[in-house]
């Protein structure tokens, strides 16, 4: 398969269609026909390239392309010596890429789709502008999992942090989401910044970026339990590269507000693919993080701590996508916590599920505001179920493969997690555990609010009034408390506080106009709003489609304790996670330096090489015990919100501090406000002042001497340059009134003085001598 | 006997009479006459001494003081000339063109 190269140009043609002649001339219908078409010739295409490389032997499964040289050879110092630095544009389909592939394409395709008829409201130029930003989404999503060196792969990396930027900002006229693009760029800035600083690292070490140089020059080296060596300086930096881009502790703090982009940008970018970049950067690592056992412990503890913290955020949330949004940042936690305790394929497991079911939540919340005219609250929705079934049922199922209800995905793939975090350390499974019976809770408090109980959304037109629009003055002010640093909290009150919710955001936007369209207003192109409604085809038919991957997504990962021969994508996956055989090294590029001596795999420690330490009946157990804690979290959330709903409004009481602490997400973003935002703004105004008082002062002082000096300068100038010339020009003045006498002009006179003269010397000459 | 004494006293006795002459008289002409006079009194003096000291060179010396001085005479004249088409007059008070 040669041809892997166009997998990732397939979507990229459509960006560049899209922008540069859909924005200005395409229909509706023409710029998604486009995006969607490319996104499927790139899935089929994937699909053929993945089917030749399962023909392929387990050992030699990988293709390989380059397309031509990007750096041409320059000498650089390495570590050891001069090395040369040559980067390629090369491709790399291996088992994990064939993975990731296969989730971006079919669930980008799938989100294309849903999307033509998400955003069919939106003025022409703005929906092929939308379809632009997602095709180069794909593009360079496509692009960073198949880079086979670190440099295309962070081209990848920066080019999805910028489409993420675009898409988050694609309501731009309206500040809040203006700002959580901002917000989401800066932060992933950060992250940036130390993987640039591992990728430097990786060549000052190995004299080479190529991934499987630099695994196989990695596995030489040995592991460093004890001490804090240059193979775990390099993992650490890249895993603050992944925090950055997998939301994790301390910078997850973007992900949340991402969600004022659409919601099949959401879904796509934010739930399914470019956040889980980070977890396949580590897994595509894998034989460094080995090396580094130090920093996998650090891994695992933030993750698990990421996954805590976020579930207990989510807890207590009442915007439907912020549920989800902090959701997708406790199972991110979950990936890298897996990551962590060395079970790699466990994590790129719950990678590929969690993108099935976390994208179908996406858009099953995104048809449910769809339905509720771009209402997000969920204390404003209720018995949703009866208007919108396809939605409730895929939204349901969606529910229980998260929860972890077997036997669908989400069940296999948190239990495998589960299960290693069990065997490498109790404390981190105990914090799992915990999270899971969280996740289970807040998801089902989801559903209950939204599709169970009673209606408790606006009235609309056609006589249901009776529900009526019960605006609690309570719940009123506690939205107000929430959505205090987050405007978009303020949709949440509704139609009738529409016309506040304008003015709050500056001038008001003209229905049909081209502000018209952003989220809160999704669905309102037509006319008055007929109530709850079960969203067109396009939507239903990719949200059915993913239901049925969260279905049975998880039946590749069965594991060997229940039936059979053991979990087939680890096996699958594993030739990802060590070091490259000899016989795919040899079809390398040129490079640097050629120490790449075929290792034998016996000295790379490979914490999950197939046999599992636990017995089968515990593993049975600790299965048994996560399904129990998942139906303990369903049972809790379906009686407090759904059979005694005041049961949870009395717990928000009595623990009020708790909740208020949980509310407004442990105070993170107003912490990072008082500390880094303002520790900027701070140092910059200092900076400034510095700049004002002592570089100006300096540029001002010595303008002052000039000008002091040259001040003397000048007197001295006049009074003894000038004085000095005018008195020789005075004295030879005067004096030539008298010798300008002697000047008679007559000859006679002269030929006189002359004989005088002569008389003189000649009379001195003679007598004086 | 005439000795250099007396070629000296008579050399001498000219050269006063033309210095005179260049310094009181107003005719240019005279003046110009009283030039020639020292110029003589030089050659007399010159030819004495070639003769008292048997030496030739004075009197080669002297025939080039006479070539010098026809030369002169006839730039002279021809100055003269030349003022007096323009002034009408050969006064050497009045030739003082270069005065202021």
């Amino acid at each position: 398969m040669k041809y892997i190269w166009l997998i990732p140009l397939l979507p990229g043609i459509g960006a560049a269609i899209n922008g540069l002649v859909g924005i200005r001339s395409f229909s509706r219908r023409l710029a998604g026909l486009v995006a969607c078409a490319m996104m499927t010739a790139a899935l089929v295409l994937s699909a053929v390239a993945f089917y030749q490389l399962l023909q392929l032997a387990p050992e030699s499964r990988a293709f390989d392309a380059v397309v031509g040289t990007w750096i041409p050879r320059i000498p650089l110092e390495t570590r050891g010596g001069v090395g040369l630095l040559q980067v390629d544009w090369g491709f790399r389909l291996d088992p994990l890429s064939g993975m990731m592939i296969l989730v971006v394409t079919g669930i980008g395709t799938l989100i294309h789709v849903y999307s033509t008829a998400y955003m069919a409201d939106e003025p022409r130029g703005g929906v092929a502008r939308f379809f632009c930003y997602l095709n180069l989404f794909c593009f360079f999503m496509l692009m960073l999992v198949l880079g086979n060196n670190f440099l295309v792969m962070f081209v990848g990396w920066e080019g999805v942090g910028l489409c993420s930027y675009l898409l988050i900002g694609y309501w731009y006229e309206k500040q809040s989401a203006s700002d959580a693009g901002k917000k989401a760029f800066i932060t992933n800035r950060v992250g940036d910044w130390g993987f640039v600083l591992g990728v430097f690292l990786i060549y000052y070490t190995f004299g080479t970026l190529n991934f499987r140089d630099v695994q196989n020059a990695a596995s030489a080296m040995p592991i460093e339990t004890a001490h804090f060596g240059v193979l775990s300086f390099i993992c650490l930096f890249l895993f603050v590269g992944a925090t950055g881009k997998s939301a994790q502790i301390p910078l997850y703090v973007w992900l949340p507000d991402a969600m004022e982009g659409p919601t099949p940008v959401s879904a796509l970018i934010h739930a399914a693919t470019m956040v889980t970049a980070g977890v396949y950067m580590l897994g595509r690592n894998a034989v460094l993080f080995t090396h580094a056992p130090q920093v996998m412990t650090i891994v695992a503890i933030v993750g698990v701590l990421t996954a805590l913290m976020a579930a207990s955020i989510g807890l207590v949330q009442y915007d439907i996508k912020r549920v989800l949004a902090y959701s997708t940042v406790s199972q991110l936690g979950y990936m890298f916590t897996a990551m962590g305790v060395g079970a790699f394929s466990a994590g790129a497991f719950h990678l590929m599920t969690h993108a099935f079911f976390k994208a179908l939540l996406f858009l099953g919340s995104g048809s449910v505001i769809h339905a509720m005219a771009g209402e997000q609250d969920m204390r404003r929705m209720g018995n949703l179920r009866k208007y919108m079934p396809v939605t409730y049922a895929t939204m349901f199922i969606g529910t229980l493969a998260i929860a972890g209800i077997p036997p669908l995905s989400g069940f296999f793939s948190k239990d495998e997690i589960l299960a290693k975090a069990f065997e490498h350390n109790r404390a981190i499974w105990v914090i799992a555990a915990i999270t899971a019976l969280m996740t289970a809770f807040y998801m089902f408090r989801l559903i209950s609010m939204t599709f169970f109980g009673a209606y408790r959304g606006p009235a609309w037109d056609t006589g249901h009034g009776a529900h009526g629009a019960a605006s609690h003055p309570k719940d009123v002010k506690l939205a107000a408390v929430h959505g205090a640093p987050h405007p978009a909290d303020a949709h949440a009150h509704g139609q009738a506080r529409k016309a506040d919710h304008e003015v709050a955001h500056g001038p008001a936007e003209p229905h049909g106009g081209p502000g018209a369209a952003h989220d809160a207003h999704a669905g309102h192109g037509h006319g008055p709003w007929h109530g709850p409604h079960e969203s067109p085809t396009a939507m239903t038919f990719p949200l059915m489609a993913l239901a049925i991957g969260a279905i049975v997504a998880g039946f590749i990962g069965i594991p060997a304790a229940l039936f059979g021969n053991g979990s087939t994508i680890e096996k699958f996956l594993e030739p990802s996670f060590t070091a490259t055989h000899a016989s795919i090294a040899e079809s390398g590029l040129p490079n640097a330096d050629s120490r790449t001596p075929d290792n034998p795999q016996t000295e790379i420690h490979n914490p999950e090489s197939g046999e599992s330490h636990l017995s089968r009946g515990a593993e049975l157990g600790l299965m048994a015990f996560s399904v129990a804690l998942a139906a303990i979290g369903i049972f809790a959330a379906l009686k407090f919100y759904v059979w005694s709903p005041e049961i949870s409004e009395e717990l928000a009481q009595r623990w009020s501090g708790a909740h208020r602490v949980l509310s407004n997400k442990y105070y993170v973003d107003e912490l990072y406000q008082a500390t880094v935002i303002n520790g900027t703004f701070g140092g910059g105004r200092s900076l400034w002042t510095f700049d004002r008082r002592v570089v100006d002062g300096v540029v001002n002082g010595s303008g002052w001497v000039t000008i002091v000096t040259s001040w003397f300068s000048g007197v001295t100038d006049r009074a003894v340059v000038d004085g000095l010339v005018n008195t020789v020009g005075r004295s030879v003045r005067e004096s030539s009134f008298v010798f300008r006498r002697l000047q008679t002009g007559l000859v006679q006179n002269y030929a006189v003085l002359m004989l005088l003269g002569i008389f003189v010397f000649v009379s001195v000459y003679l007598f004086v001598r | 006997m005439i000795t250099p004494t007396h070629y000296m006293l008579l050399s001498a006795a000219l050269f006063m009479i033309g210095v005179i002459g260049v310094v009181v008289r107003r005719n240019i002409i005279i003046i110009f006459m009283s030039i020639e006079l020292i110029l003589n009194a030089v050659n007399i003096n010159l030819i004495a001494f070639s003769n008292q000291l048997h030496n030739a060179t004075g009197q080669v010396f002297a025939v080039f003081v006479i070539a010098v001085a026809a030369a002169e005479a006839a730039v002279g004249l021809g100055i003269i000339l030349a003022f007096y088409r323009n002034k009408e007059t050969i006064n050497i008070d009045e030739m003082n063109l270069m005065r202021s």
